[in-house]
């Protein structure tokens, strides 16, 4: 069975598992909703003021979202030792890995969905005629950080104090891949918008380099 | 229930394991101390022994879900291959002994918030079977739960969730069966079908590995007992021995 046929196979069993009880989307959706809200109390929401700081804030609620999201993707296998059913199949650790970073895509995907336009409402400003090219942003930073959420909530469901350590590993390592994906938005809503090839590449190659760790580094990410 | 629905696919040679001085260590607990044992194909072996004497991270080395700290690890069969080597062959070799690997652990292995069909099917997939639909429905039949094919493991009782753990490690007809104190949580009716469903593999000729420390009727299928306390192995009647003596000292289960 090839990677990606396993990945697929693993990737309906996640989306089924999550559309039948919901439990983490409504959170998740729910929680950023309210980031959003609250941050735009922090300002008067002028288009120059809005510009200036709305995109570090779109993509901190998304980061919060992404951290509530990806903390359980490993942690719920932990109910009935279900991981070890997993391992004990002949698929490669590398699909089951994938097939949750898919997962996690997916459902970051869709809450992003929700909040966007509602951080478009909310802060007056106006994605229309960049729409296509802030899809692309989004791709491309929402995949580095699924990528290296779901290796390090791999990482952390073996610790005991899992919930702070996700986290406090995953910030740092996520802080470039903010930094990018944060400036190429601003470039977007500029009054001049404009998609930056820089911004875009580092995003990618961010994604590249952090799968190639993680198709590397995979079996040790999900043995014992 | 019927003792039918899985098999050993016929054709198969079943599975050896070899541990050749096999260390583990957690830590500063060592729970396995250089036990070698060499099982052989077709053999059914009691493993016992109480609480915490290692029969459980023995079997969880044998199913490749953690590696000795020491030793080596060997399976044999129609084709030799090496459990514990790294990839060989873009890693096929080790996938094709987890091919020939069931397990029921302590856990059941399950997602309880997908149906005993959906989790069936899941693994049925992942294994790469063939005709998935037939082996679902006849595994359910075989353990007694197709009525419940479409309930959601998790409003299932402990019986009912041990029995689907067994149709699913037993799905795939695996040459190498573990069991880690399989009758955990059976009812009578579930006592009976696993004993059944275990004496046709041992007919057919599935190398079954086995850990309880209670008296079951499937205990009494055992072709050899091995004792361990403390991480080693302190009896074993051998292949071709007489497990009876050993299994006699097991208390009745409950």
């Amino acid at each position: 069975m090839t990677t990606a046929r396993a990945a697929a196979i693993l990737l309906a069993k996640e989306l089924r598992l999550e559309f039948r009880t919901r439990e983490l989307l409504n959170a998740t959706v729910v929680f950023s909703l309210i980031v959003i809200v609250l941050f735009s109390y922090t300002f008067e929401p002028t288009a120059a003021e809005s510009r200036r700081y709305g995109p570090g804030l779109l993509w901190i609620a998304f980061l919060f979202a992404g951290s509530l999201m990806l903390h359980p993707s490993f942690a719920r296998e932990q109910l009935n030792d279900t991981l070890d059913a997993l391992r004990m199949t002949p698929v490669s650790s590398f699909a089951i890995l994938l097939g949750k970073m898919l997962a996690n895509f997916v459902f970051l995907s869709l809450s992003e969905l929700v909040l966007v336009p509602v951080f478009a409402v909310l802060y007056n400003l106006s994605l229309s005629g960049v729409a296509g090219r802030l899809i692309i942003v989004l791709i491309l930073g929402t995949s580095g950080l699924v990528i290296t959420g779901t290796v390090f909530s791999a990482i952390a469901a073996h610790a005991r104090m899992r919930e702070l350590l996700l986290p406090l590993l995953l910030l740092p390592i996520l802080a470039p891949l903010l930094i990018a994906a944060v400036e190429a938005t601003a470039l977007l809503l500029a009054e001049k918008p404009a998609l930056d090839p820089t911004w875009v590449t580092f995003l990618g190659g961010f994604d590249i380099v952090f799968l190639t760790a993680s198709w590397l580094l995979c079996d040790f990410l999900v043995e014992e | 229930m019927s003792a039918r629905g899985t098999s050993t696919p016929s054709g198969h040679q079943p599975l050896g394991i070899s541990f050749e001085q096999v260390e583990k260590r957690f830590g500063s607990l060592v729970a396995l101390r250089k036990v070698s044992l060499n099982i052989r194909s077709g053999e059914f072996v009691a493993l016992l022994g109480p609480n915490g004497a290692g029969k459980s991270t023995l079997l969880r080395i044998a199913a490749l879900l953690m590696n000795p700290s020491s030793g080596q690890v060997q399976f044999t069969g129609a084709a030799e291959c090496r459990g514990d080597s790294g990839p060989q062959d873009g890693g096929r070799t080790r996938e094709d002994v987890k091919r020939s690997i069931g397990m029921v652990g302590h856990s059941i292995l399950l997602y309880d918030e997908l149906s005993a069909a959906e989790n069936l099917t899941l693994f049925a997939e992942l294994y790469g079977l063939d005709d998935v639909s037939r082996r679902v429905v006849g595994a359910l039949e075989a353990c007694g739960l197709a009525s419940r094919s479409r309930g959601l493991v998790r409003t299932f009782s402990r019986g009912m969730r041990q029995r689907l753990a067994i149709a699913r490690a037993l799905l795939h007809g695996p040459r190498l069966l573990l069991l880690d104190e399989p009758a955990a949580g059976l009812d009578r009716q579930g006592h009976l079908w696993m004993g059944a469903t275990l004496a046709r593999l041992r007919d057919e000729g599935c190398t079954v590995l086995m850990s309880t420390h209670a008296r079951n009727e499937s205990v009494d299928l055992a072709t050899r007992a091995v004792s361990l306390l403390a991480g080693r192995i302190e009896e074993d009647s051998g292949p071709g021995g007489d497990p009876r003596p050993l299994l006699a000292a097991l208390r009745a289960e409950a």
